[in-house]
């Protein structure tokens, strides 16, 4: 069970320490900037903050004493030659992509969205998620960063495009988290290595759905059976779908969990098979985050939003849902949260859960902690900035 | 050589850059360059790895804002006066 919390917000990096059953803050790393993500690598305590600077770009930082002074770490490129196929800003006057030639763009990174750390097994490796939709990886601890071409020339983008004209449908779309930086292009937000084998992983893709490999990056499919969607004629479609954060139960890796823009899926074989465990009438349906328990596949916590249309805290107030029976029924917990004139929205990565520990943050700069596996809980802040991501060291 | 000078927002990440420095090169990509070298990793500041400038960076040669913000191509004599600035943006 952690006693230190990481928050990235958009104007700086936040780090609350657990000391004498007291939780509170340092002062603000990187002030002033804001950070997408940021994490501590379980293996060696390193802390990576992903800064989203929005005049001098994105870059990574890390701290390797415990979040005392940081330093610059490798950028990460594109290399010459990635291209991805253009996707029109959707315009409700230009109804109809079809017919239209196939353009493509330059790739230039736009945003680190989330780190992934492989397991023991591989020191020294972590991947990270990005707009527009490469992943990255490094084999030596961010010294030097790597796209892996095999899922950028995949398929379902529209094949390998450092070699010339697509040679397949691209089925990647555009995710509006990437409006802001001036294209609609997709971004890979979620990284869960299987802490079996760290050549196995499964990415998360908006708005695409869940890919895996199994041989450590050299071969990537598409597992989005099962998945439901409420926005194409075809529900079962193989791609298409929104991910809002995709995790896995570390005990009990076969166990999956999705909150997605269409509900809250689980699989209990690897993503072989989703299953839709989401419960409108208990409010469990939209959100962006998801937290799955270290131990028990069956428990999971999310904190939901009404609905995909208004996007805010339900009925004006907050709560967080749990299940602990695989999606089957879920709990409600309220206490310690407000009830009332309340429009929090939580985004996709400020949620995490570490033993007895829940906490989230909320884009109008509230966090709050529980100790008791969310059914109570403490106010960590309430005027911190906008908060990015969540994350137990 | 051209006389560059900075804005004070990029002290934060190179604490040894003066506030105005002479730069050789006949471009404004040439001018990066040769900063890049003298302050390792300057350039990924002003240029994404494409090359282009990101979009809420500006640069002046002779006070007017370059035009070629896609590779940087703008002559720069010698004594010209040459600003990077922060465009006036954020939130």
């Amino acid at each position: 069970m952690s006693d230190l919390v990481l928050l990235a917000t958009k104007k700086g990096t936040l780090i609350f320490d657990r000391k004498n059953g007291r939780w509170s803050s340092r002062p603000i790393a990187h002030p002033g900037m804001a950070v997408s993500y940021a994490a501590a690598d379980p293996r060696d305590g390193t802390m990576w903050a992903c800064m989203d600077n929005a005049h001098w770009g994105p870059a990574l930082m890390r701290s390797r004493d415990a979040g005392t002074t940081w330093e610059d770490a490798s950028r990460i490129s594109y290399p010459k030659g990635a291209r991805y196929i253009e996707q029109l800003i959707p315009d409700p006057k230009v109804m109809e992509e079809a017919g239209k030639p196939v353009t493509y763009k330059p790739a230039a990174l736009m945003k680190v969205w989330v780190l992934g750390f492989a397991g023991k097994d591989q020191p020294g490796v972590i991947h990270a998620g990005t707009l527009p939709g490469g992943l990255f990886t490094t084999r030596d601890g961010g010294e030097s960063w790597e796209l892996n071409r095999p899922l950028w020339n995949h398929d379902s983008r529209g094949g390998d495009l450092f070699a010339g004209e697509a040679t397949s449908k691209n089925e990647w779309g555009g995710t509006p988290a990437a409006m802001a930086y001036g294209d609609f292009v997709p971004g890979i937000h979620s990284v869960a290595v299987d802490p079996r084998d760290s050549n196995h992983l499964y990415i998360a893709v908006s708005s695409a759905g869940v890919v895996e490999t199994r041989d450590g990056g050299k071969t990537w499919a598409g597992c989005n059976r099962g998945m439901l969607n409420d926005y194409l004629p075809s529900p079962e479609a193989a791609w298409g779908h929104d991910p809002h954060f995709v995790t896995l139960c570390p005990g009990q890796p076969e166990r999956l969990w999705q909150q997605n823009h269409c509900g809250v899926f689980t699989s209990e074989d690897g993503a072989g098979r989703w299953k839709r465990v989401s419960q409108p009438d208990a409010s469990v349906h939209f959100g962006f985050p998801i937290a799955a328990d270290a131990k028990d596949g069956n428990t999971a916590w999310v904190v939901p939003l009404r609905s995909d249309q208004e996007r805010m805290s339900i009925s004006g107030g907050l709560f967080v849902a749990r299940t602990q029976d695989g999606g089957a029924s879920w709990q409600s917990f309220r206490e310690g949260l407000p009830q009332e004139h309340c429009y929090d929205v939580i985004y996709r990565h400020a949620l995490d859960a570490s033993g007895d520990r829940v906490c989230f943050g909320t884009t109008t700069g509230n966090a709050y902690l529980s100790e008791d596996r969310g059914e109570t809980w403490r106010c960590l802040g309430n005027n911190l900035p906008p908060i990015h991501s969540v994350r137990f060291a | 050589m051209a006389q560059v000078t900075f804005t004070r927002h990029l002290l934060r990440f190179f604490p040894s850059l003066p506030e105005t420095e002479e730069v050789a090169g006949a471009t404004v990509r040439e001018l990066l360059d040769a900063l890049d070298r003298r302050y390792p990793g300057f350039s990924g500041y002003i240029v994404d790895e494409l090359g282009r400038l990101r979009r809420h960076v500006n640069v002046f040669v002779r006070e007017e804002p370059i035009y070629d913000r896609e590779t940087l191509a703008d002559k720069v004599a010698p004594g010209d006066k040459v600003h990077i600035m922060q465009a006036l943006s954020g939130g």
